[in-house]
C-alpha cells in the first residue's frame, strides 16, 4: 500500500467525531439546565397538584389525562413532586458550593497569603479532610448534625471544601510570584485592593470550572443520601426521597423510581456537559480527554 | 524500596492520629449533648440528674483533652466503647458487618479494573471511529449514573423480568452480580475514560515515534510503548476509586438487602449512636488510606523514576 | 551500481481547516551506500517532515500526498522501511526513549522487529554497546534513559541503529542537544561508523561545519523544495542560489579559519 492511500484512510477517520463535544450537545445540555431553573423558581405556578396533597381514594395511579406521570403510593402527583424536587436538588447543590467556595477562599486564601507555619498548619489540617472518602465524611458529619437539609448542605460543603482550599492556595502563591502583583505591591496598592483586583477574579474563575463540574456529582451525593434516608426527609418532594418512597412498590409500580431517577441522570448529564464545556472555554490547562 | 515503603507507613500515623483528632473535636463541637442522645436512646428521660450521671459515665464532664487520650488509648487496644442501641462492644459489631462490604467494594473494584482497562484500549485505539464513540458515550452515561437507582434498573430487569437472578441478600455468586455491577458502573465509566486520554497523550510522545521508527510493529508499540506507560496514572486513580467504590457499596447495600457494614452504619447514623459512626467512620478512612498507600507503593515499583530515587535515597 | 535508496516526488500536506498547507512540495533524493548526504535549510523548511513522510510516521493532521521511496528501483512500503532498510537517529535522546524500559528492553525489542532476536542477542548488543564507544557495555544494559548523560544516550541510540543493520541511516540533527565536545566525538562516531560499515546516510543538520566535515553530498531545502544539490566541494565553493550562498557565508563569517 502506498504511502499516500494509508493517510488518506487515516484522514478519513478523523471526520468522525463524538456528538458530546459538539455545541448541539452544550445547546442541550443548557436547555435542559434552563428547564430546571424554570422549574424550580416558577414551581408553584406550573405544577398542577400540590406536591404534599395526600389523596388516599387516587393512590398508585397510572399516567392520565389528570395525573400526566400518575399518583404515588400516597395519592400525591408523580409530576409536581418532581417539579418541586427541581428546587431542592438545584438548591441544596447551590447553597452548598456557595458554602465551599466561602469556606475555600477563607481557608486556602489565608494560607496562600500568610505561608510559612500558618501555611503548613492550615494544610495538614486539609489533608485530614482528605482523607476521608467524600461519602464517608458526609455520613460521618451527618450522624454528627442529625439529617435534614440543612444538615446535608454543611455536610457536601465540608466533605468537598478542602479540594477546593488547596487550589485556592495554589493560585495565591502563584500569583504572589508574578509581576504584576509585585508591581502593584511596590506602587502602594494595598493587600485587600490586590486581592479583590487580580487575585479574585482569576480564583473565580478556576473555582467555577471546577464547581461545574462537581454540581453533578454532589447532586448525586444528595439524592443518594436522602434515598438512605440520611438527607433531606419526607415528606418533602426530592428525587432520592421519591426513589426511597417508591421502594416498596418496585414490583408494581416500576414508575414511580423510573421518573425521579431519569430527572436525576438527565439532570446530572446535563451539568457534566455543562462542566466540560465551561472548563474547555475558561480554562484549557485543565483539559482531560476532550482535547484528542 | 523497603526504605521506601517504611517511611510511608510511617507517614499513616499522623494522617490517622490527625483524622481522629478532628472527628473527636467535630463530635464534641456538634449541636445537642451527647448525654442527651445518650438518654434518648436508653429510653430515659433527661432529668436534670440523669443527665449528669450519664455525663460523667461517658466522661463527658473531663477536659477534651483528657477524653481524647482516654478514647484513643481505648481505641489502640481494639476498645470503641459501647453501642448505645444494641450495648454491644461496637468493634465486634463492625468487625461482623466488615467482611460482606469488602468483599462487595473489592468485587467490584477488579471488576472495574478487568473492564475499564479493555474499555479505554479499545477506545483509543479506534479513535473517533465506532467503537470509540460508543464506549465514549457509555462513559459519559456511566459518569452520571445514580448508582442506586441503576441497582433498580438491574433488578427491574434481571430479577422481575428475565427472573435470571435473586433480586435481594447475599449467597451465591448470582447475588454478587447486579450489586457489583450498580457499584462499579461509575468508576468503570471514569476509569475507561482516564486510559484512553492517557493512551492517547502517550501516543504523541516521542518514545513512541522512535519504537515506531525503529520498525516496531503496531500492537507492539501499543503493547510495551503506550500501554505500559499510560497505565501508570491509572494506577494513581484506582486509589481514589476506592474511595467512590466504598463509598457507592454502602449506598448499593441498601438496595440488595447485602449484609454489610453500610446498612449498619445508616441506621446508627439515622439514631446518632456516636460510638459506632465514631469505630465506622475510623475504620473506613483507615481502609481508604491503606489501600491509597499500598497504591503509591505499587506506583513506585511500576515507575523506575521513582523506585530508583527511593533506594538512592536510603 | 552500489545499493541505493529514492525519495521520489514527495508531497507532504497539512490539513488547515478545509484546505491543505504543503509542507513539503516534490522532494526527490537519493542516497547511496557509503556516502553521506547533508540536507540542510532554514529552520523550518521541512526537513525533519521529509524523513517522517518517508517512513510514514508523520504527526496527526499531516500527510504524504503524493510520491513514493524506491529500494533498488523497487517501491517499498513505509512501514517496511523502518528498521529494515532505514535506522534513525534522532536528536535530543532523553525524551526518545521510554523512559520507564531498560537499554536492554529497547536492545531486545530493536532485535525483534527486525527478526533477528535469537539466543545471541546479549552478546550482539554488548558489541554494538562496545562498538559506539559505551565503556563498560554490561553495566549499560539495565539503565533507564534518566540514568545516563545525553552523550551516553546519543551514543546508545547509535548503538540500536547498528543493531538493526539497516543499511541507510537517517540522523536528525544528532548532536543539536550536546555540548560542543561530545558533539565532535559523535560525528566522528558517526563518519567512522558510516565509512566502516557502508551506510548511506542522510544527515540533517544547521551546521555548515558538519556539512564540510562529513558530507560528500549537499541537497540545500527551501519551503519544501529541494532547491540546490552538489557536491560539498562545489556547495561551499560556488554557491548557485542565494539561500545556499547565505548558509555558506553564515558559516564562514563564524569560523574564517576553516575556509
Ligand atoms: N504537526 C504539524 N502540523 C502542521 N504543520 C506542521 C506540523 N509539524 C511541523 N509542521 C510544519 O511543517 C514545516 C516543516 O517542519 P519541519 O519540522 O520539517 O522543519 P525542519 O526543516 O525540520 O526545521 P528544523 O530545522 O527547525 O528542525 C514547519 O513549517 C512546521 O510549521
Ligand atoms: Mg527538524
Amino acid at each position: 500500500m502506498s504511502v499516500a492511500s494509508l493517510d488518506a484512510r487515516a484522514s478519513r477517520r478523523r471526520m468522525w467525531r463524538l456528538p458530546i463535544r459538539d455545541s448541539w450537545a452544550v445547546r442541550i445540555a443548557l436547555f435542559i439546565v434552563a428547564l430546571l431553573a424554570i422549574a424550580a423558581i416558577a414551581a408553584p405556578w406550573i405544577a398542577p397538584y400540590d406536591p404534599d396533597a395526600v389523596d388516599l381514594a387516587r393512590r398508585l395511579q397510572s399516567p392520565s389525562l389528570s395525573h400526566w406521570l400518575g399518583t404515588d403510593h400516597l395519592g400525591r402527583d408523580e409530576l409536581s413532586r418532581l417539579i418541586y424536587g427541581t428546587r431542592v436538588s438545584l438548591g441544596s447543590v447551590a447553597l452548598s458550593i456557595v458554602l465551599i467556595l466561602a469556606l475555600a477562599i477563607a481557608v486556602g486564601g489565608l494560607s496562600g497569603y500568610m505561608g510559612g507555619r500558618i501555611d503548613q498548619a492550615i494544610m495538614r489540617f486539609c489533608d485530614c479532610f482528605l482523607a476521608f472518602p467524600t461519602i464517608v465524611l458526609a455520613l460521618f458529619l451527618i450522624g454528627i448534625l442529625g439529617t435534614g437539609m440543612v444538615n446535608v448542605i454543611i455536610a457536601i460543603a465540608l466533605s468537598h471544601f478542602a479540594w477546593y482550599a488547596r487550589m485556592v492556595r495554589g493560585l495565591v502563591l502563584s500569583f504572589r510570584q508574578r509581576d504584576f502583583v509585585l508591581a502593584s505591591r511596590a506602587a502602594g496598592a494595598s493587600r485587600v485592593r490586590v486581592f479583590f483586583e487580580h487575585l479574585f477574579p482569576a480564583i473565580m474563575a478556576q473555582m467555577i470550572v471546577l464547581a461545574t463540574l462537581d454540581i453533578g456529582h454532589m447532586m448525586l451525593h444528595v439524592a443518594g443520601l436522602s434515598f438512605l434516608g440520611l438527607g433531606v426527609q419526607p415528606p418533602t418532594a426530592e428525587w432520592g426521597v421519591m426513589i426511597g418512597d417508591a421502594r416498596p412498590f418496585v414490583w408494581s409500580m416500576p414508575m414511580l423510581i423510573l421518573w425521579p431517577g431519569l430527572a436525576l441522570l438527565l439532570s446530572v448529564m446535563a451539568f457534566n456537559i455543562l462542566g466540560d464545556a465551561v472548563r474547555d472555554r475558561l480554562d484549557p490547562s485543565l483539559h482531560g480527554d476532550h482535547q484528542h | 524500596m523497603a526504605g521506601f515503603i517504611l517511611r510511608r507507613l510511617l507517614l499513616l500515623i499522623p494522617i490517622l492520629l490527625g483524622v481522629s483528632i478532628l472527628m473527636f473535636v467535630i463530635l464534641r463541637m456538634a449541636p445537642g449533648d451527647p448525654a442527651v442522645a445518650y438518654l434518648k436512646l436508653s429510653s430515659i428521660p433527661p432529668t436534670p440528674s440523669a443527665v449528669a450521671e450519664a455525663r460523667q459515665t461517658l466522661g463527658l464532664d473531663r477536659p477534651i483533652l483528657a477524653q481524647y487520650v482516654s478514647w484513643l488509648s481505648n481505641a489502640v487496644q481494639g476498645d470503641f466503647g459501647v453501642s448505645h442501641v444494641t450495648r454491644r462492644p461496637v468493634i465486634d459489631d463492625i468487625l461482623h458487618y466488615l467482611p460482606a462490604t469488602l468483599q462487595l467494594a473489592g468485587a467490584a473494584l477488579l471488576f472495574t479494573l478487568i473492564v475499564s482497562v479493555p474499555l479505554g484500549i479499545w477506545s483509543a485505539r479506534y479513535k473517533d471511529r465506532w467503537p470509540d464513540q460508543l464506549v465514549r458515550a457509555f462513559a459519559f452515561v456511566g459518569v452520571s449514573t445514580p448508582n442506586f437507582w441503576l441497582g433498580f434498573l438491574l433488578v427491574l430487569l434481571f430479577s422481575l423480568t428475565l427472573k435470571w437472578l435473586p433480586p435481594m441478600g447475599k449467597g451465591g455468586w448470582q447475588h454478587m452480580i447486579m450489586p457489583v455491577l450498580a457499584v462499579s458502573f461509575m468508576s468503570l465509566a471514569i476509569n475507561a475514560r482516564l486510559l484512553r486520554a492517557s493512551m492517547l497523550e502517550t501516543a504523541s510522545a516521542r518514545h513512541v515515534l522512535y519504537a515506531r521508527l525503529r520498525g516496531l510493529g503496531d500492537r507492539q508499540v501499543e503493547r510495551s510503548h503506550i500501554l505500559r506507560n499510560a497505565l501508570l496514572p491509572i494506577v494513581t486513580a484506582t486509589g481514589m476509586h476506592v474511595g467512590e467504590l466504598l463509598g457507592g457499596t454502602l449506598v448499593i447495600e441498601s438496595v440488595f438487602g447485602w449484609p454489610g457494614i453500610g446498612r449498619y452504619a445508616v441506621s446508627a447514623i439515622y439514631s446518632r449512636d456516636f460510638p459506632v459512626i465514631q469505630c465506622f467512620t475510623l475504620f473506613l478512612v483507615t481502609i481508604f488510606v491503606v489501600c491509597n498507600l499500598l497504591v503509591d507503593i505499587l506506583y513506585a515499583w511500576l515507575d523506575p523514576r521513582i523506585r530508583l530515587n527511593a533506594e538512592a535515597a536510603i | 551500481m552500489s545499493e541505493t535508496l529514492t525519495i521520489e516526488n514527495l508531497h507532504v500536506a497539512a490539513q488547515h481547516g478545509h484546505h491543505d498547507h504543503v509542507l513539503v512540495d516534490g522532494v526527490s533524493l537519493t542516497l547511496r551506500r557509503g556516502r553521506i548526504l547533508a540536507l540542510v535549510g532554514a529552520s523550518g523548511c521541512g526537513k525533519s517532515i521529509t524523513c517522517s513522510g518517508a517512513q510514514g510516521v508523520l504527526p496527526p493532521g499531516v500527510r504524504v500526498t503524493q510520491g513514493r521511496v524506491l529500494h533498488n528501483d523497487t517501491t517499498v512500503a513505509p512501514e517496511r522501511l523502518r528498521g529494515r532498510v532505514v535506522a534513525t537517529i534522532l536528536q535530543n535522546p532523553r525524551s526518545a526513549f521510554n523512559p520507564i524500559r531498560t537499554m536492554a528492553d529497547h536492545a531486545r525489542e530493536t532485535l525483534r522487529a527486525v527478526e533477528r532476536l535469537d539466543g545471541d542477542w546479549r552478546s550482539r548488543t554488548l558489541e554494538a554497546f562496545a562498538t559506539v564507544g559505551l565503556e563498560d557495555a554490561e553495566s549499560v544494559l539495565p539503565l533507564h534513559a534518566f540514568e545516563m548523560s545525553g552523550g551516553m544516550l546519543q551514543r546508545a541510540m547509535i548503538a540500536l541503529a547498528l543493531l538493526s543493520d539497516a543499511p541507510f541511516l537517517f540522523a536528525d540533527e544528532p548532536t543539536t542537544d550536546l555540548d560542543l565536545i561530545v558533539q565532535a566525538r559523535i560525528l566522528d562516531l558517526l563518519d567512522e561508523l558510516a565509512r566502516r560499515r557502508n551506510l548511506g546516510v542522510l544527515l540533517i543538520t544547521h551546521d555548515m561545519g558538519v556539512v564540510a566535515r562529513l558530507a560528500d553530498e549537499v541537497a540545500v531545502m527551501e519551503n519544501g523544495r529541494i532547491i540546490e544539490r552538489a557536491t560539498t566541494r562545489e556547495i561551499f565553493d560556488n554557491p548557485q542560489r542565494i539561500a545556499t550562498r547565505e548558509l555558506v557565508e553564515a558559516h564562514m563569517s563564524l569560523y574564517p579559519e576553516v575556509a
